[in-house]
């Protein structure tokens, strides 16, 4: 028996179902359980009871040795699900059943996780507070009065609540690296091409990252090695072919841009103290420069809704689906913005431009990743806010992407790594940046960081 | 500094399918105009000789054979899964062309 104790890492869930100390059966009832006490997160829109039952017995009924053995998942609500309502959190699909699954979700289903729900997140994934979702916000679980950060937000909640074991996430400008921060998990947003976004809805196609969110470095890890990898269906899917620096000693780089007036002392606090850790354990910290992260929030904000507003065209409510009427304010917002940006008259002084300028801000990480083997930085200026604070100011919730979407302007994996607590209760944390294809160094020093500081995982009360 | 009258707001609007109440127009008119001027930043940065990015792991053209792979198709009925309005096997839309009056 599980003696209400519920396993938080994929080893234990393994371990305890090939050991028999407990059974899958017993594991979804603790979950539901869980789930159902907790539904003032709302960090669910469809919750997949049925399915996780028989996914369970069959586990049960054959226990094999798979990576995600009886690991529960909850899907992004934005990954399609075979038979199971896909909803992007917008009523424009509020009753699709898709009739395929995302190749992360049959790649994890197929290793032996269970998928216990699907994830409420902002709609489309256009938000960083969890606040933009059609079905109602979703809560943070160290506090309820503030938001979990987005647009990945029930996936976050989802684990950090224990409702999943883990979960599946999207990182655009910064999807999966912002809850995982507010809410106190780990979050992997990988190298762009290196997990096939097919099955997943698009958001912005050359910015678009499948990721996933854990109690463990370890545990992002093996998710990310069940899901990469091509397919056949993606095409900008590759094997990765990354050259680690040759050097013996292991730099990190700290970005002076990213410590900047007006962010949260705490953070900034914390993140110089995770240096100082990575430092005593014989890592050298090398002083950088990223000179263009400044413009890091205007070219996402020209390139992204652009590619928005030409995804989203596709949603005529003909095929599947209601019709335009139904997409809410932030969805029209950002098919305006894209649609302004790529108008006649416009696209040089906006898209193109926003193109070159994303070639700098590349630049700059290449030159860095030259010197050093990852970079170190906060993942959002502020821990997590209260609902509501920002709903009326686009503009202010768009600059406190400013960490994140360089990342995926410039297609580099980011790892987010909980690192404590503010004086208020609320989530602390760091992300480290690495050069396309290195998802690896940065796990090992995720793992350095965990080991060192003798982490452990627990959930939110 | 850029700044989007309510006139662009309902041609941008009518580009992207998107029907605005008039409150959502004034909403948007503000909104968007103080996100356009935002950008106006990037009118500081030297871009004269830098070339664009559209990729960033460096692919160009990625090619497959031209075959039919029935592992990666739907079939009819699963294709019409998502609508009630069908026709004989076929999604049913409103006609986008009217006859002539003139013949």
């Amino acid at each position: 028996m599980i003696n209400n104790q519920i396993p938080l890492t994929i080893k234990e869930t393994k371990e305890g179902l090939l050991k028999k100390k407990f059974s899958a059966v017993e594991l979804v009832d603790q979950y539901l359980a869980q789930i159902s006490k907790n539904k003032d997160l709302n960090a669910f829109i469809t919750i997949c009871e049925d399915e996780a039952y028989k996914k369970a017995k069959l586990i049960d009924s054959n226990l094999q040795d798979l990576s995600l053995l009886g690991v529960t998942v909850a899907h992004k609500d934005l990954y399609l699900t075979k038979g199971v309502r896909t909803t992007a959190a917008s009523k424009v699909l509020e009753s699709y059943i898709p009739q395929y699954s995302a190749t992360v979700v049959d790649r994890m289903e197929k290793s032996g996780a269970i998928t216990i729900g699907k994830a409420n997140c902002d709609a489309w994934a256009h938000g960083a507070s969890g606040e933009n979702s059609d079905y109602g916000p979703t809560k943070n679980p160290w506090n309820k009065e503030y938001v979990p950060g987005g647009s990945s937000s029930g996936s976050a909640v989802s684990v950090a609540a224990g409702l999943s074991l883990v979960a599946t996430g999207t990182d655009t400008g910064g999807s999966i690296r912002n809850p995982a921060n507010f809410c106190g998990v780990v979050g992997l947003k990988p190298t762009y091409g290196a997990v096939s976004r097919y099955g997943v809805i698009a958001m912005a196609s050359s910015l678009d990252s499948m990721g996933s969110l854990a109690h463990t470095v370890d545990d992002v890890e093996t998710i990310f090695n069940v899901v990469k990898g091509p397919d056949g269906y993606d095409s900008t899917v590759v094997n990765p072919k990354h050259e680690t620096r040759n050097t013996k000693k292991l730099k990190i780089g700290i970005p002076k841009e990213y410590f900047v007036d007006g962010m949260d002392k705490e953070v900034e606090k914390s993140v110089l103290e995770t240096a100082k850790i990575f430092e005593k354990e014989g890592i050298e910290l090398v002083n950088i420069s990223l000179p263009n992260t400044k413009h890091a929030v205007s070219v996402y904000y020209i390139i992204q809704p652009a590619e928005v507003s030409s995804n989203l065209n596709r949603f005529d409510g003909i095929r599947l689906g209601n019709s335009r009427e139904s997409f809410g304010a932030e969805a029209k917002r950002r098919i305006m913005l894209g649609t302004y940006v790529l108008s006649a008259g416009y696209y040089d002084a906006f898209y193109l431009k926003a193109q070159k300028v994303r070639s700098l801000i590349i630049k700059d990480f290449d030159s860095a990743f030259e010197k050093v083997d990852a970079i170190l930085s906060p993942v959002m200026p502020t821990p997590a806010f209260k609902l509501g604070e920002n709903v009326n100011d686009p503009l202010k919730m768009y600059l406190a992407d400013i960490f994140t979407a360089p990342a995926n302007l410039a297609g580099i994996p980011g790892l987010a790594i909980p690192s404590g607590f503010t004086k208020k209760g609320l989530p602390l944390g760091f992300q480290l940046l690495g050069s396309r294809f290195s998802e690896p160094v940065l796990f090992s020093l995720g793992k350095l960081y965990e080991k060192v500081t003798g982490f452990v995982p627990q959930i939110a009360k | 500094m850029s700044k989007l009258t309510k006139q662009d707001v309902l041609h941008v609007a009518k580009l992207a399918k998107i029907t605005l109440t008039d409150a959502e127009v004034d909403k948007f008119t503000t909104q968007l105009s103080s996100i356009i001027s935002y950008m106006d930043e990037l009118n500081t940065v030297e871009i004269s000789n830098i070339e664009p990015t559209t990729q960033t792991t460096g692919l160009s053209n990625v090619f497959r054979k031209d075959e039919i792979n029935t592992d990666q198709v739907l079939s009819q009925d699963e294709a019409l899964s998502g609508t009630e309005k069908t026709h004989n096997g076929y999604f049913k839309v409103d006609a986008i062309l009217t006859e002539r009056s003139d013949k």
